[in-house]
């Protein structure tokens, strides 16, 4: 990597890591209209459960996308009706409003295609706390990795694909009302 | 209901009579610790789908009640559910969700058993025991019943409990509204991979009860009608069968077992459904009116939920699933869910169901996420000193029961309460409950089966 291209790349970090945390402050401040604008049309957003296998069993630990029974499976219209019963005001379980803080670090580009400088995409891997405190005392707290690939469209970063995979076998939170 | 006869658990505690049950039988710990022995100890459990173990060494680590079991496939293909717990010292032999292993073999001492539950390999057999450990008698602990019906995979730790098709009884063909594809071929589903598990803060029996036909619990859900996810576009996704059938809560005194179930009219068929994929639309109307030339009046009933006593309950619509509520403890369930779908149903129509199930049902189904709050909540909040004074009220739709239920000439099995004139009814939970009840009484399972109870005649109300 010459000096051009480790400039660029630096560049795309720095522009990335803005977006990243952009749009985890767009989701704890429940501007969830602003965060479905930041989401590509054809947007894939997927999250695993996860076995234990043995270890030469491996290809088994994550349920398959497209495939199997997985948290979430989904694409931009069903997000935005998750998004809409939010925004109904009697979705009980989010009604009264969670508050929720979405931490976002080790952010690695993985890949930039077709160039550094001029990427149409990118590949990133990041992980995540997200943070749950709901009505009184209820808690949730959980951490895993994410691998996004955002797409550059007029000149604005989108997110194409969201895979969430969280650390957790037996989800421990009665439910899932929040965006990762 | 005839208030003489109105004995429950504990006198007043279930209350039929007077249509009022104790906060105490959901809060009290005592009461679970004596639930896990009388019912969980007692009665068939749901393990998991042969279609998870189709080979010879094949195990899915399943839960019976609290405890941690393996169902597995043998050697020679037999299906068995052992206890996961060395019995040795009592280490969890498979940690394991699921896999293939030709011996089990504990990770503390080094016991191992054959998936026949043979107690098979020990460290220093001949120089630490002199080869006089007695290895026939220290095999893995079993079940002492286990049934396969259509897939499904059933077990009960009580020798004495009635072989699984008599403790259905008359409930089996709701069973099979869940079991068989939907155009009417018998055991034509299969489960999709990935078994759903999650934690909810309540007792085990909300959930239970819930599914068992809570008819009066429209305004959890308004959010998700008025958010439109069904497979036919906006709005409730029922919305024919409502307008068109009979929608009526079935149950079965003296099993515990009940279904809200519609029965569809003799001559009108249902409007089309899945409009948003001709594919999938196109095979549910075929699916449909094959099962009506193959069920004749039967292919008319379509069950939308059910309970197996005591803690198995079913979807048998769209979703169609099947959940466990494992108790863990008083105060918090562990909901395990399986998907089902048509075994010949094409590509095209298990990927769109797969797709609709995941958002409707489980912590990110759109429906269930309100339910969850809402059994969380009237948890918490029954667990006081002051609380626990007040007891629930069960008498929505008390004396309405109808024994000898007929409709366009379908004579319906089970104790029936009209939802279509009624508009909602208890009647259902009340079955529950007074199974409940019974099973915390009996002492021996002759009890439980002789209907000697409150059983028939007060179930005749």
């Amino acid at each position: 990597m010459d000096g051009n291209e480790r400039i660029s790349r630096l560049l795309l970090k720095q522009e990335v890591d803005e977006f990243l945390y952009y749009e985890a402050d767009l989701l704890d401040a429940r501007r969830y209209d602003d965060w479905l604008a930041l989401l590509a049309d054809d947007v894939r957003y997927w999250m695993p459960m996860r076995r234990n296998v043995k270890v030469d069993d491996l290809e088994r630990e994550f349920t398959r996308e497209g495939r199997d029974i997985s948290w979430f499976d989904e694409g931009k219209q069903t997000l935005t009706r998750r998004v809409r019963q939010i925004q109904t005001g009697i979705h009980w379980a989010e009604e009264p409003v969670s508050r929720i803080s979405h931490v976002i670090s080790n952010i690695r580009l993985l890949e930039a295609n077709p160039s550094w400088a001029e990427p149409a995409e990118v590949a990133v891997g990041c992980r995540f706390l997200v943070y749950r405190n709901r009505v009184e005392t209820e808690t949730d707290i959980l951490v895993g990795k994410r691998e996004d690939l955002l797409r550059r469209v007029e000149g604005e970063l989108k997110i194409t694909r969201r895979r969430i995979l969280l650390d957790q076998n037996v989800l421990l939170s009665k439910n899932l009302t929040f965006f990762f | 209901m005839a208030s003489t006869n109105t004995t429950g658990y504990r006198r007043g505690l279930v209350d039929l009579g007077k249509g009022q049950i104790s906060r105490e039988i959901f809060v009290n710990d005592e009461i679970y610790q004596e639930e896990l022995e009388r019912i969980f100890a007692r009665a068939w459990l749901l393990v998991g789908h042969e279609s998870q173990i189709p080979n010879p060494g094949d195990f899915f680590v399943s839960s019976m009640g609290e405890e941690s079991v393996i169902l597995c496939r043998d050697r020679a293909h037999k299906v068995h559910v052992f206890l996961n717990s060395c019995r040795h010292r009592g280490m969890k032999v498979c940690r394991y969700d699921e896999g293939n292993a030709a011996v089990l073999t504990c990770p503390y001492h080094g016991w191992s058993y054959s998936t026949d539950g043979r107690l098979v390999g020990v460290p220093y057999f001949r120089e630490a025991y002199h080869g006089s450990l007695d290895r026939s008698r220290w095999g893995l602990a079993e079940v002492a019943q286990l049934c396969l019906y259509k897939g499904t995979v059933w077990a009960s730790w009580d020798p004495a409990a009635p072989p699984f098709l008599e403790y259905l009884g008359d409930f089996l063909p709701y069973i099979d509204l869940t079991l068989d594809a939907w155009d009417g071929s018998d055991g034509g589903t299969e489960i999709l991979s990935g078994i759903q598990k999650w934690r909810v803060p309540c007792n085990w029996k909300f959930p239970a009860e819930n599914f068992s036909g809570d008819s009066y619990h429209n305004i959890s859900h308004r959010s998700v009608d008025l958010a439109g996810i069904g497979p036919s576009g906006s709005g409730r996704r029922d919305m024919p069968e409502l307008l068109m059938a009979r929608k009526l809560h079935i149950a079965f005194p003296e099993h515990g077992h009940q279904t809200t179930s519609y029965l569809l009219p003799k001559e009108v068929a249902l409007p089309p459904a899945y409009q948003h994929s001709s594919v999938v639309s196109e095979y549910f109307r075929e699916c449909e009116e094959a099962r009506r030339n193959k069920r004749g009046d039967w292919g008319r009933m379509i069950a939308l939920v059910g309970e197996v006593f005591p803690n198995t309950a079913f979807l048998a619509r769209q979703p169609r699933t099947l959940a466990a509520w494992h108790p863990r403890g008083a105060h918090e369930t562990e909901v395990w869910r399986w998907f089902l779908v048509d075994r010949n149903a094409p590509a095209e129509v298990k990927d769109f169901l797969r797709q609709y199930y995941i958002r409707y049902s489980g912590p990110g189904g759109m429906t269930e996420q309100d339910d969850m709050e809402n059994w969380n909540y009237a948890h918490a909040a029954s667990r006081g000193t002051i609380a626990r004074r007040y007891p629930y009220n069960y008498e929505q739709g008390t004396g309405t029961e109808i024994e000898n239920y007929e409709w366009e000439s379908f004579r319906v099995p089970g104790v029936v309460c009209d939802l279509t004139r009624a508009k909602s009814s208890e009647h259902n939970l009340r079955n529950l409950y007074r199974r409940w009840a019974e099973f915390m009484e009996a002492d021996r399972w002759e009890e439980l089966t002789s209907g000697r109870r409150l059983g028939r005649a007060e179930a005749a109300e």
